[in-house]
């Protein structure tokens, strides 16, 4: 069956170098509109790497990103979120003592158009834009049932909230892909299966392409459409779940010989 | 959010205000000399020592970063200010200071102190800002070092002010320097321009340039993780800050006759210097506006009765002697507050008119929870 989704992210040999340390390199991938891929690996094999890669964070020292036709590659951390890539962080970064929807919010700021005169003086166009907003963030919350807490505290919510926030907060971004980085780590298997509820929801309603790293692989197998696995910064396979589970180089890599 | 509440808000905050401009217009206008010789000059004192505390809240409490050279910004406001009044006198555009043209002057010399300041900030956080925690406190405890040099050896700064070639660390003639009674007459221009730049301030820190920057405090990589350019929106904060910071530096000088540097040092014997405005900020409660009020004035207040109380000498030999040192004093106020509230007076809450019916509820709850929790 061949796919005829449009390509949103492709990268072209993408590699970077610490020093004499080769931490990721020729690293290919494609994700397609709506397309749900899994990147896994062993422990220090460069997944989180490949991750800031693609959001600015590090600049690549060869190979290039592409989000549909547009290099984005050597943007600024905030630039590639304009451009439309947003993610998560393997350990939870919320504006902590900041309200739910504060946190919601902060996200939309781009889409905001007041400047600082309407601000101060509280123009009308001021308070249109805030309840517009503010009407957003709610809805958005609601799909992930955290509307009845916006005004709490983003540090008193429980584990699997703080989780599901910050994929809200990446999403208020309005962004084409989506990374989520390891989102079900440190959650018992309920949050688990809460999470992978929320994964579908997104998929349905946002129609994003997400690319995930997770270690979890019950949940890998079960939600990935397809998967890269990485070791030692090097592609060691690609392909369908089933496939993967099969390849003998995956299991070298995570067992040993 | 809902509207009606919001404009119901706005407009007993609105009362509120007024009221209290009425109040000091008349204090202005009633002729009494306890008014003229302590509570207006107090005022004064206390208007520029708010708007430099809640104007380094921004930076320090909203935005999160550590500046210690706010009072540099107060010197170049309070200097352009001065020079810039004293100019105009000498050009014989204003003769007294109960005139139109005088007006005037005061509004050009504070504009100007605000811009010039807030150039200087942006020249200032550019580079700064690159740098975060204690590099930029150094470099910002620099910068107060060096503008106060700068002014010392600028000879139109110097003792006559704008006569050339007598640099000094003081500019003894000031334009806008006011005389008691002209303090007092003038005491409500001073409360408006509070009322004024605390709106402002308040005004940005509660739309989406408040929240931005309180990201940036709680996490910089999460800020510019979903979208906002965080060097953006670190130098306009420290600029919108150094700009109050030229205000309240113009309204030094109008509390002053005489300009002297070692006044906006980084550290004196005097209330006024970087680091003292560092802890009025923490006392009052990072991230809380009012909070900065209250401690701005509370710090006031305490250095007041210390200088001019005659409580002080009917007190026990040995705890006199302890006063002689207000700076002790200080420290242990600082302790004391940092013990039982943590996180500053308010702490990052602001007071509320609407809360005020609440508070001997709230307080009456708090001392039985502590008793509760003894008896556990």
């Amino acid at each position: 069956m061949e796919d005829t989704r449009k390509t949103v992210l492709r990268t072209q040999h993408l590699g970077i170098t610490f020093g004499g340390l080769k931490a990721v390199s020729d690293f290919n991938i494609e994700i397609k509109e709506g397309e749900l891929v899994g990147l896994i690996g062993p422990n220090g094999a460069g997944k989180t790497t490949v991750f800031n890669l693609l959001t600015g964070v590090y600049k690549p020292t060869e190979g290039a990103i592409f989000l549909y036709d547009e290099k984005i590659s050597g943007k600024k951390s905030h630039q590639v979120v304009q451009a439309g890539i947003a993610r998560t962080f393997q350990n939870i970064r919320l504006f902590h003592q900041m309200t739910v929807i504060e946190n919601v919010l902060v996200a939309f700021t781009k889409d905001v158009k007041y400047g600082l005169f309407s601000a101060i003086f509280r123009t009308p166009a001021f308070w249109k834009t805030e309840k517009e907003l503010h009407e957003k963030a709610m809805e958005l919350l609601k799909i992930f049932s955290l509307d009845d807490k916006a005004d709490v505290v983003a540090s008193n919510l429980p584990y699997g909230e703080q989780r599901k926030l910050e994929i809200a907060r990446a999403l208020a971004t309005n962004m084409k892909v989506l990374l989520l980085d390891e989102p079900a780590a440190g959650m018992n298997p309920t949050e688990t299966a809460d999470l992978l509820k929320c994964i579908k929801v997104i998929r349905e309603k946002f129609k994003v392409a997400i690319l995930l790293i997770e270690h979890d692989m019950s949940l890998v197998m079960n939600v990935c459409e397809r998967i890269q696995v990485i070791s030692f910064g090097q592609t060691i396979a690609a392909g369908l779940p089933e496939e993967i589970a099969n390849n003998q180089q995956v299991i070298e890599a995570y067992l040993g010989k | 959010m809902k509207k009606e509440n919001t404009a119901f808000r706005y407009l007993i905050n609105l009362v509120a205000i007024i009221i209290l401009m009425v109040v000091f217009v008349v204090l202005s206008f009633h002729s009494n000399n306890t008014l003229k010789l302590k509570v207006a000059p107090a005022v004064w004192q206390c208007c520029y020592l708010i708007i430099m505390a809640a104007s380094l809240n921004l930076v320090l409490g909203y935005l999160g970063q550590l500046s210690l050279g706010h009072c540099g910004f107060m010197a170049v406001g309070a200097y352009t200010s001065a020079l810039i009044s004293l100019a105009l006198q000498r050009a014989g555009f204003y003769t007294e200071k109960n005139s139109i043209q005088f007006a005037i002057t005061l509004i050009i010399s504070i504009v100007a102190a605000a811009v010039v300041a807030a150039l200087i900030g942006v020249i200032v956080g550019i580079p700064a800002l690159r740098l975060k925690g204690d590099y930029l406190a150094i470099i910002t405890l620099g910068f107060g070092m060096i503008i106060v040099n700068l002014i010392n050896n600028i000879p139109f700064c110097g003792q006559q002010g704008l006569a050339e070639g007598a640099a000094s660390s003081a500019l003894y003639a000031n334009g806008l320097g006011f005389t008691n009674d002209e303090k007092q007459s003038f005491m409500w221009v001073g409360v408006l321009i509070v009322v004024l730049c605390m709106t402002t301030m308040v005004m940005f820190v509660r739309s989406k340039f408040g929240r931005v920057i309180r990201a940036i405090r709680d996490n910089e990589i999460a800020t510019s993780a979903t979208g906002n350019d965080i060097s953006y929106y670190k130098i306009l904060t420290f600029v919108f800050s150094a700009f109050f910071a030229g205000i309240a530096g113009a309204l030094y000088s109008c509390a002053n006759v005489s300009l002297a540097t070692t006044s906006f040092a980084f550290t004196n014997g005097s209330i006024l210097n970087s680091v003292f405005i560092v802890v009025t900020v923490v006392v009052g409660g990072m991230g809380s506006m009012t909070g900065s009020v209250i401690a701005a004035i509370g710090m006031f207040l305490l250095n007041y009765t210390i200088k001019n109380g005659s409580w002080v000498n009917a007190l026990p030999e040995f705890l006199k002697n302890v006063f002689t040192y207000p700076m002790l004093v200080y420290s242990i106020a600082l302790v004391i507050v940092i013990l039982f509230r943590p996180k500053g007076i308010m702490g990052d809450k602001e007071l509320s008119l609407f809360d005020i019916p609440g508070y001997p509820k709230r307080i009456a709850s708090y001392f039985k929870n502590k008793k509760a929790a003894k008896e556990v």
